[in-house]
């Protein structure tokens, strides 16, 4: 069995009075593609944002390759990382976002080289050179001196996808990445998914696209209300559901 | 009206005009590039989460914008001096109009920073950008690009309150015209033909920034 990546322990996180995350617990090897479904409000987003420290959470713990993410414990007491060490935390996960997010006054290339050359002090030719490589496997080589605004969603999301990508991530998270886009345009950026997953990329998505969850994961997690509700093969999962929420749900779902 | 105009004397000093014009233009282009450094740093402050950092900036721009630019020209040139610091003319000046300019940009570059969508700051942050490279290579070109048209007013109107350093015998365009009436008595020439340098001259400024919007514009 390959090594663990990402460890989840008693991850809690409220906001205001509300308890969004009640306790997550999470471990995950190298290479394992999950899925996180269920429905709007389960806290599956906020999940994955405190894994980049996108959002703040209140108890638990992240831990990345055995480092802890975003707080230093001392005892019972626990304290905010540094912006620098969090930047550089940040920087081992690559997210790409359900509104992509490109900077729109870059080109689609520039917006790949720019992490690269500010976080990874690459000159700027080894930057374009690695941004090229990776707009040609997202299959958008011809797009490098476009900006967002004249690519379509589909496009731009892949240039979301270069971009994260292009930092070599120890994992990469997926928020909700076709939700904004229209239906024709869905397939073109769950086919660069499936590629990297093909490549071993360690992934985890959420998602509402319930058929490419039992295509593409080797694992999904159900959660509801702010828990993991269930966890398994999406094969035997989506079949046989042991939870009556997760029947519940995959009723309601564009599953089958 | 019996009165012939007559622009001959106005002609004969009219190079004193332009290099009143040279200088009033050369004060506003100072003063507007500090005052538009400051303005940024203070914009960034009135946005901040912190009261401690936020506070004074809004303390900042609320005095400066509640006062007239001409009580804030004198103050600095009569009154600091009996409080122990001593400007120039032109220093003083340019000090006023860049922390004069600094407050009225602050307020423009706050609107189009918060017309920038949250969003790219966690683009950046998710690719291990600090916040400060966030600002420095997102959010401040953005924001400039956003404020471009309001920009336009805002200079032009800083370049105009150049006139107000003739108060303080600052040689600038209206001090020079002021200079020429009293010398030839053509009131209605010399006004006339200062008037159309300011008019020409914001006309080209309004131009300029039309093609920086074109130029600058995110295309799409």
């Amino acid at each position: 069995m390959s090594k663990v990546l990402l460890e989840i322990q008693g991850l809690r996180k409220q906001y205001g009075t509300v308890e969004v995350l009640k306790g997550v617990d999470c471990t995950m090897r190298e290479g394992e593609v999950i899925s996180i479904i269920g429905s709007s409000g389960s806290g599956k987003t906020t999940m994955l944002r405190c894994i980049n420290m996108l959002e703040e959470f209140q108890g638990g713990h992240i831990r990345l390759e055995g480092e802890e993410i975003g707080y230093e414990h001392s005892g019972s007491s626990r304290k905010r990382k540094s912006e620098k060490d969090i930047a550089r935390q940040r920087a081992l996960t690559g997210m790409a976002f359900q509104q992509f997010n490109l900077f729109p006054h870059m080109t689609a290339a520039h917006n790949v080289m720019l992490g690269l050359v500010k976080v990874k002090k690459m000159s700027r030719d080894e930057a374009r050179a690695v941004a090229e490589k990776w707009l040609d496997r997202v299959g958008l080589a011809s797009r490098a001196d476009h900006y967002p605004g004249q690519l379509s969603g589909g496009q731009q999301q892949r240039v979301a996808i270069a971009r994260a990508i292009a930092m070599s991530p120890r994992l990469m998270l997926f928020d909700e990445v076709t939700s904004a886009l229209d239906p024709e345009l869905v397939g073109e950026v769950l086919q660069v998914i499936k590629g990297l997953a093909a490549d071993g990329m360690s992934m985890l998505l959420v998602t509402h696209e319930m058929r490419f969850a039992y295509e593409v994961s080797s694992r999904v997690i159900f959660m509801n209300q702010g828990v993991i509700c269930e966890e398994g093969d999406p094969k035997e999962m989506f079949v046989r559901p042991k939870t009556e929420r997760l029947a519940e749900f995959l009723k309601t779902s564009s599953f089958n | 009206m019996g009165y012939t105009l007559n622009f001959a004397a106005v002609w004969r000093s009219f190079d004193q005009l332009l290099e009143g014009l040279a200088l009033s233009l050369g004060l506003a282009f100072i003063s507007i590039l500090i005052g538009a450094l400051f303005g940024l740093l203070v914009a960034f402050a009135l946005i901040a989460k912190s009261g401690w950092v936020q506070r004074p900036a809004a303390t900042y721009v609320t005095i400066i914008r509640n006062l007239p630019i001409l009580v804030l020209v004198l103050f600095a040139y009569f009154a600091l001096p009996q409080m122990g610091v001593r400007l120039g003319k032109i220093e003083s000046f340019v000090a006023v109009l860049s922390i004069y300019s600094g407050a009225y940009l602050a307020e423009v570059f706050r609107a189009g920073l918060l017309s920038i969508p949250k969003g790219l700051t966690e683009a950046g942050l998710a690719i291990g950008l600090t916040p400060l490279q966030i600002r420095v290579s997102i959010i401040a070109p953005l924001m400039f690009r956003n404020v471009l048209p309001s920009l336009s007013s805002t200079v032009i109107s800083l370049f105009k309150d150049t006139s107000l350093a003739a108060a303080i015998a600052v040689p600038e365009l209206t001090f020079e015209a002021r200079k020429i009436n009293v010398e030839s008595f053509r009131v209605i020439e010399t006004w006339i033909v200062a008037s159309g340098l300011y008019v020409a001259t914001c006309s080209v400024l309004a131009a300029l920034m039309r093609v920086a919007e074109r130029r600058l514009a995110v295309p799409r």
